[in-house]
């Protein structure tokens, strides 16, 4: 049988202005009707310039050099352009990432939804929109009738990323092509997503092609995987076997190097150094034997072929490895660190003495305004609902919860960035941000923020040592000469060179570039360090590389922080305690094995469950997409509990009365009228 | 590139505290060494033919108007009723005009004055432009609200209004003429500045100076003025040939420098009258270096925003 698609040792280039970049280079891959198969890759790998150069979609200065892509026996390599434009949209049709950018926001969605209709069968008007509106009910569109003239902006990111899957379904594509099609979505919205491209895949018998980053997307959804690394296929297996066994050492690195939630949090993840190579010069042998550690000579020089067994199995090293790395390294830390600060998971019960840093019933909310000058405040956003937490000595709290849940807000909170309405924010029951100008200055000190966006932090116009050296500068502390000499500490000890002091931020990549963020957050050795989402602008290999030194500082130091991200395993290894927060509120906050091994509210568990697993067999388990329905509008929040329109357990109760934070252990509290096991005691209790 | 050869367990040297990262194979992995910042951007610019060639026709022109006069002596004082509207040849390369000078030696003196209005204006423009544009982003809410609305007041007022009413007043001097059109033009700078103040001050490197604890003075002077500079420094360009566009206009008008004084825009006023008896000498080659100055300033700036924009930078 003839495969739905076949791509044959594709290779294309993309000519720049003074470089050729070798995008995608002897390429083949193979999938059959009713199959998904993975294509998993770090940005730059050339995984979506192979999707696009199959529907013959090349930025600029891209052309497919040598090749060939057949559509059931049809070669599409060479095909003029009107011939491509029949094909696209119709035969092989796309899912793209950004549905913001993706859809035309001029155009209501039905008529959208009817365009590739009316232009591939021809259909007239009313037909197309019977189409439109058959495909919207199949994508699981609420209502599909009453959204046909709404406009993109006027849904949600979920639901216009399944207009999207609708558009590329309007015409029964035999090959769909999904270009990371959940990457901009929440976790609850993304299992919702692949579980119906899932669905769709096995009622229309389309071949699918799954362009990922997230080995746990691919993880249950695919027949088999293919891992591309500078350009090339460097391994691909049926998917449990890639799991299992991979024989790649960069499958391998890359498997290691992504936090679970089980994973051990006295050791360090396996991480790949250095970053992918420039693939406008491409290194003469294995493309990976830079980073590799297992790379010789002949790595160096020859490239290794494509080969393995007949099980279809294949991986092109000289020197495989076997299966998953079964013992993760030792996490390295200074002599003076005993092996109990590791172990130690600190269950705070909110008794003792106080706390390093208290915040109590904190409220912040957004004025959402109306009229130029005079600005009448309208409504609000609630970003940050009556929240109370506490931070020791030496403690990490993570933070985790969907976008808009509040959680950057809290944190700029805890720095000051941003100023509470209400509540108050103590550090050693002082509140610092009540005090004015030298004072404030001082205390400013203590309390420290490490950025999200790597590329957003570093003022691009200001050399590495100058920035590094700004906090000090700021502060007033220490000569020029010792600063100097602390700046190059700091830069040796976040392992970056010293060349990179006489550099521009845009001369990094984005792991340097976390570590120099990270290097000038520890500038004034704060008592506190909030992180804000530090490694999800970060591929997965250099993510761990980030995670390592994290955790690695945050042991040597014995500092605070804060830990806030979306990413619950990030948090889990990096957090003694977690908070989990939902739509402005804490819903419940405990120890990483309390979160993780005991939830108790609702939202925790689906969160839990939703969560995709690096792990075919964990992932194939899980039954059904989790959470249903959108997040409500945090401008008009649900009453009572706000978790209750999206929740299984909801009674009458909940929308009547808010739930009060309850004792279910040692420092775990939840707020639910209905929790998953029953609380410790019946009296309120408050962090 | 780290050293490859390193087995798994080393990737994650033991630190002690200080000095143990080799410094020949740093945990991060090297820097690509590439250049700087306005290094890039000059090589960018010098990559755009067109704008290396607008720029030698700047310089071309500037040396051609300031140093012309001192090669080429020209009587350009004294009317000579004897060789008015002479043809060009002979002693006259472009012809003479109406009032007997020479048609050559006039454009180097109009050229002068062109330029020293249109560099002087956009000066001035840019200042005003820049520093109200700058306050009003940073002080934002009301204060920016009421600042941009005056400049909305200032925008609807047409130009030759406020042309007609400052000349009137005042003596058409070059300081005088730099002064009206700047008054004009330092409107688009401030609206610019202030945009990108505006989307500057919320990035996350002014929040990290602002929990650093930096005052507002640092922030303005280390942080929102030295990014907000590629801004005005492409609109600079743009500035000098509306200028001289300005000026021309206005000389045409009769609204230009006071005689024996004379600019690009004044010599085309007065050919005007002459273009029926066909004296083509007085139009064209004037015209033609108004037009060039003006073609050559707009072709830096394009080129000088695609180099010093990061977002476009191809590499």
């Amino acid at each position: 049988m003839t495969p739905a698609l076949q791509v044959r040792d594709l290779t294309t280039e993309i000519e720049l202005t003074r470089s050729l970049v070798h995008a995608v280079g002897n390429v083949d891959l193979s999938i059959e009707a009713g199959e998904t198969v993975g294509l998993v890759g770090e940005s730059g790998s050339g995984k979506s310039m192979l999707a696009l150069s199959v529907l013959g979609l090349l930025p600029g200065g891209g052309r497919i050099v040598d090749g060939s892509v057949c559509l059931d026996g049809r070669e599409l390599v060479g095909l003029s352009e009107p011939e491509m434009r029949k094909i696209r949209g119709d035969a092989v049709a796309m899912i793209f990432q950004d549905s913001q950018s993706s859809l035309n926001p001029t155009k209501t969605i039905g008529e959208q939804v009817a365009e590739p209709v009316r232009l591939h069968r021809g259909a007239s008007k009313a037909t197309a929109n019977n189409r439109a509106l058959e495909v919207l009910e199949l994508v699981g569109m609420p209502r599909p009738k009453e959204r046909l003239d709404d406009f993109p902006h006027q849904l949600s990111g979920g639901l216009r990323q399944r207009v999207m899957i609708a558009i590329a379904l309007a015409c029964e594509p035999r090959v769909l092509l999904a270009d990371e099609p959940t990457t901009a979505l929440d976790v609850t919205i993304q299992a919702q997503i692949l579980a119906l491209l899932d669905d769709l895949r096995s009622r229309l018998g389309m071949a699918t092609l799954l362009v990922t980053h997230d080995m746990g997307v691919v993880a249950g959804r695919t027949k088999r995987i293919n891992v591309m690394y500078a350009g090339r296929i460097v391994e691909t297996a049926p998917t449990a076997e890639l799991f299992s066994a991979m024989r790649h050492p960069y499958t391998q690195a890359l498997l290691g190097s992504i936090p679970r939630l089980d994973s051990d949090r006295s050791k360090a993840l396996a991480s790949v150094p250095g970053i992918p190579p420039d693939l406008t010069d491409p290194p003469p042998g294995c493309r990976f034997a830079a980073r590799c550690p297992r790379a010789t000579g002949q790595c160096r020089e020859h490239e290794p072929p494509l080969t393995g067994d007949d099980r279809g199995h294949l991986f092109a090293c000289w020197h495989p490895v076997d299966g998953p790395i079964t013992r993760p390294p030792e996490l390295t830390v200074g002599e003076t660190i005993t092996e109990s600060f590791l172990q130690d998971t600190r269950p705070s019960d909110g008794d003792h003495g106080a706390h390093l840093l208290e915040v109590t019933g904190a409220v912040r909310e957004y004025p959402v305004t109306a009229g130029a000058i005079l600005q009448r405040r309208v409504a609000s956003v609630k970003a940050v609902s009556d929240i109370s937490l506490h931070l020791d000595t030496g403690e990490t709290l993570g933070l985790v919860g969907e976008s808009g849940c509040g959680k950057t807000t809290l944190g700029k909170l805890i720095v000051g960035i941003e100023k509470p309405d209400a509540g108050r924010i103590a550090l050693e029951g002082r509140e610092v941000f009540k005090l004015r100008g030298g004072r404030l200055r001082r205390a400013r000190r203590d309390l420290q923020m490490m950025f999200q966006d790597p590329y957003a932090s570093l003022d691009p116009r200001m050399r590495v040592a100058a920035i590094l050296r700004e906090p000090l500068a700021i502060q007033g502390i220490g000569s020029r000469r010792e600063q100097e000499a602390r700046v190059v500490h700091l830069l040796e000890e976040v392992g970056l060179p010293r060349n990179a002091l006489e550099r521009y931020p845009h001369e990094f990549s984005g792991g340097q570039r976390q570590r120099i963020g990270l290097a000038r957050t520890l500038m004034l050795e704060p008592r506190v360090i909030v992180a804000d989402e530090p490694v999800s602008a970060l591929d997965v290999s250099i993510r761990s590389q980030v995670l390592n030194l994290m955790k690695r500082l945050q042991a040597e130091r014995e500092m605070a922080s804060v830990v806030i991200s979306h990413d619950l395993a990030v948090v889990k290894y990096l957090a003694d305690r977690i908070g989990v927060m939902y739509l402005g509120k804490l819903v419940e906050l405990g120890s990483g094995d309390d979160i993780y091994l005991r939830p108790t509210h609702p939202y925790t568990d689906a969160l839990i469950k939703t969560i995709p697993l690096p792990d075919p067999a964990a992932e194939r388990a899980k039954t059904g997409p989790g959470i249903r329905g959108q997040l409500p509008s945090p401008v008009h929040p649900p009453s009572g509990c706000r978790f209750r329109t999206r929740c299984p357990r909801a009674r009458d109760v909940c929308g009547e009365q808010e739930p009060p934070l309850r004792t279910f252990g040692p420092g775990h509290l939840a707020a639910c009228h209905f929790p998953l096991r029953p609380a410790q005691s019946a009296k309120d209790a408050r962090p | 590139m780290p050293d490859s050869t390193r087995p798994l367990a080393d990737i994650q040297p033991g630190l002690a505290g200080t000095v143990s990262v080799p410094p020949t194979a740093p945990e991060g992995g090297d820097v690509h060494v590439t250049a700087s910042g306005w290094k890039l951007a000059l090589r960018e610019f010098l990559d755009n033919r067109l704008a290396v060639v607008g720029f030698a026709v700047i310089v071309f022109f500037v040396l051609f108007c300031f140093v012309g006069p001192l090669v080429y002596h020209t009587n350009q004082s004294l009317t000579n009723p004897l060789i008015t509207d002479l043809h060009p040849g002979g002693a006259h390369p472009l012809g003479t005009d109406e009032n007997g000078f020479d048609e050559l030696g006039r454009i180097m003196k109009g050229g002068q004055t062109a330029l020293e209005i249109g560099f002087f204006s956009a000066f001035i423009a840019t200042v005003v432009g820049t520093l109200y544009g700058a306050i009003s982003g940073l002080a934002g809410g009301i204060v920016d609200g009421i600042m941009m609305r005056i400049l909305d007041v200032f925008l609807s007022i047409p130009l030759l209004f406020i042309v007609l009413v400052l000349a009137t007043k005042y003596h058409s001097t070059v300081l005088d003429e730099s002064a009206i059109i700047g008054a004009y033009t330092w409107l688009i700078p401030a609206r610019l500045v202030r945009g990108e103040v505006l989307t500057l001050r919320v990035r996350d490197f002014v929040s990290a100076a602002r929990v650093m604890g930096s005052g507002r003075g640092r922030l303005v002077y280390r942080h929102l003025i030295p990014n907000a500079l590629s801004v005005v420094i492409v609109n600079i360009t743009f500035q000098v040939a509306d200028a001289i566009i300005i000026l021309a206009f206005l000389g045409f008008l009769g609204f230009g420098l006071q005689y024996p004084a004379t600019s690009w825009g004044d010599m085309l006023g007065n050919a005007q009258q002459y273009v029926s008896s066909g004296y083509w000498w007085l139009v064209y080659p004037v015209g033609g270096c108004l037009v060039a100055v003006v073609l050559a300033a707009n072709l830096i700036g394009d080129a000088l925003r695609d180099a010093l924009d990061v977002r476009i930078r191809r590499r």
